[in-house]
């Protein structure tokens, strides 16, 4: 393999980079990407990757066992500040999904070409990331086989049902359908790339388990037809779909009365904030991926720079989001919205709260420049610095916000145990170790989307 | 040569152009049983062969309509008939309060049958196909474009089908036995 920096050339300025390298053709595309999953060596870092990725969520295993023998008394959260590290988790796990979403569906029916191939791994990631996020608020409950009832429409002889007016319950609806819409929207894709990991194989086990899930997939006008249909209405669907997710999330907090919650913008606030952290989390997979697997003709400099510029402009509206918070809590004049604001600039977690401005508005302005865009390791430093700013977000608006609400006698302070920091580390590893199963056993980049890209795939007149 | 029935002709061509090409003549010939295969939606392929319209959108439509009723039917039973509770006074039909769940089972509905319509339509999963025993068919799904017209046609005869296709230069053209 090439080291990275022959690859990723810079072009002339005024020059866009390629969306796909140069000299590839419908086979050279096939066995590039198949080659990938129909291989029989598996790289080194792979199994170095996936071993240390499955110890972590080995950790995550034993401390969610040990938090449903206990209950929630081991985490550091009480009474004010009864939302801690489950709440800050789900909302940053749930928002990094949201990427992956916009990719597959709102950039397609844009018509933005350079979206598909990053699309196949980003809606991985969102069904991924989805995946932790439903685990805090299923074990938040410390009980969660007695959580069933009130979060769902079960029939059960107690006469007991959701309340419907609640937020929450609109959550439980909101991220199960997304979970489902995503998962169902991936899974439509990899049927025809199924079929080519069928046809291109070369043992018989290997043909008949792809061929399963391609389900005879034979690539008929008439089924393609179809499908497009289908594919379309589905990107249609998921669009106002992942607005409402965010949106019904910011609406836990903004129908509640909290200083600091209690605010209109919030679902705007939380959707650019979600894309914000997507796209970072989009780049934190994309640039190792395409070094390690050397896909720098598929993915190439192009998508990185069009991601930093999503993120360059989610940022900003991000950065209009913590101004008007703090422009709102003067404007009331309300003294509680008064109190939190000086309480964000100095309270006792002031120092999170300016971490935040540098990680989310200050050094994400480094976006600005080209050499930055363009080169993937100083791209990945900024991805992370988001993403850690993004979480950090979240910690500002749950904790800062409970800890000191309307009566002093009832301010306290939170801080978070080993076991709040072992199952948020822990998702961590659960994320990356399914995300690497993903990469060894399914096409990573999508096959049949990439052949339309090429010049020859088009019907000449 | 294969003894036997015959499913159709398959015609194996290197570019798209020339399998609309071919399409679009064997359409004119007055074929009306036949289809293309390609490695990605082709949808000038679908057009050739008339095969342009479908009835995924309605499908989808019914779809979102039954998540629509059945979501907000279920929440009228739970708050108003089943299991009345008064929260802050408010009224037990609360309908604002009752529309992000509606708006969700309408989209989990639609997505659902978009999916299983698609595949139900299509006839997927489908284990054996006779399209498949063509010997160069594995490249259907990677770099060939294929266009077989069925021997359920009318016109179809292993003569003159073959002749027109001839006309076309395919790669190659082989007899698909069922």
């Amino acid at each position: 393999m090439a080291p990275i920096e022959q690859i990723d050339v810079r072009p002339p300025k005024g020059v866009r980079p390629p969306i796909i390298g140069p000299g590839q053709t419908l086979g050279t595309i096939t066995d590039r990407i198949a080659g990938i999953v129909l291989t029989k060596r598996t790289p080194v870092f792979w199994i170095l990757i996936v071993a240390v990725a499955a110890a972590i969520f080995g950790m995550l295993q034993t401390a969610v066992a040990y938090l449903l023998a206990k209950g929630v008394g081991i985490w550091g959260i009480n009474i004010p500040v009864g939302w801690g590290f489950a709440i800050v988790n789900f909302v940053w796990w749930i928002g990094i999904g949201h990427a992956g979403t916009l990719i597959s569906a709102i950039l397609l029916l844009f018509k933005q070409s350079w979206r598909t191939s990053i699309n196949r791994f980003a809606e991985a990631m969102t069904i991924f990331a989805v995946m932790q996020a439903g685990l805090f608020p299923l074990i938040h409950t410390g009980r969660p086989w007695l959580a069933a009832y009130w979060l769902f429409p079960i029939p059960l002889t107690m006469g007991v049902w959701p309340q419907f007016r609640s937020p929450l319950i609109w959550d439980v609806f909101a991220v199960s359908t997304y979970f489902t819409v995503s998962f169902l929207f991936w899974g439509i894709g990899l049927i025809p790339d199924f079929a080519t990991l069928r046809d291109s194989a070369k043992t018989l086990v290997v043909r008949r388990i792809y061929g399963m899930l391609a389900m005879g997939w034979r690539g008929s006008a008439r089924h393609w037809n179809r499908y497009e249909t289908a594919y379309m209405l589905l990107a249609g669907l998921a669009t106002p779909l992942v607005l409402s997710v965010h949106s019904v999330v910011s609406l836990d907090f903004a129908v509640s009365v909290v200083p600091g919650w209690h605010t209109t913008f919030f679902p705007p606030y939380f959707v650019a904030g979600a894309i914000y952290s997507g796209f970072a989390m989009v780049l934190m997979l994309a640039i190792p991926f395409r070094y390690l697997y050397g896909m720098q003709d598929f993915i190439t400099l192009r998508h990185l720079q069009n991601a930093a510029k999503v993120m360059l402009a989610t940022g900003m509206i991000v950065a209009y989001a913590y101004g008007l918070e703090m422009f709102l809590g003067w404007y009331s004049q309300d003294k509680y919205e008064l109190a939190m604001v000086s309480n964000r600039l100095h309270g006792p977690y002031s120092f999170y709260y300016y971490m935040l401005i540098l990680c989310n508005i200050l050094i994400p302005q480094s976006l600005w420049f080209n050499s930055v865009r363009s080169t993937p390791w100083k791209l990945f430093m900024v991805a992370v610095v988001v993403n850690t700013g993004m979480w950090l977000e979240r910690f500002v608006i749950v904790v800062m916000s409970l800890q000191r609400d309307y009566i002093p006698s009832s301010w306290g302070m939170y801080w978070f145990t080993k076991w709040d920091v072992m199952i948020f580390v822990g998702t961590m590893g659960f994320f990356t170790l399914l995300f690497f199963i993903f990469i060894r056993l399914m096409p990573a980049i999508s096959i049949f989307e990439m052949r339309t890209l090429l010049p020859q795939a088009k019907v000449k007149e | 040569m294969t003894a036997g029935p015959v499913y159709g002709l398959m015609a194996e061509f290197e570019t798209p152009t020339e399998l609309v090409h071919a399409a679009k003549g064997a359409y004119d010939a007055g074929y009306r049983k036949m289809d293309t295969y390609t490695p990605y939606p082709l949808e000038e392929a679908a057009e050739a062969i008339g095969a342009h319209h479908n009835r995924v959108s309605l499908i989808v439509l019914i779809g979102a309509m039954l998540g629509m009723i059945g979501g907000y039917s279920l929440e009228y039973w739970v708050s108003v008939v089943n299991y009345p509770l008064n929260v802050g006074g408010k009224p037990f039909h609360s309908w604002p309060a009752f529309i992000p769940v509606t708006f969700e089972c309408a989209v989990l509905g639609a997505s659902l049958a978009a999916v299983f319509g698609m595949l139900a339509l299509n006839g997927l999963p489908q284990p054996y196909h006779p399209v498949f025993n063509a010997p160069n068919f594995v490249r259907a799904s990677r770099d060939r474009f294929f266009l077989c017209i069925e021997s359920q046609d009318p016109r179809f005869s292993i003569s003159d089908t073959r002749k027109l296709l001839e006309s076309f230069n395919p790669e190659e053209i082989t007899e698909v036995p069922y």
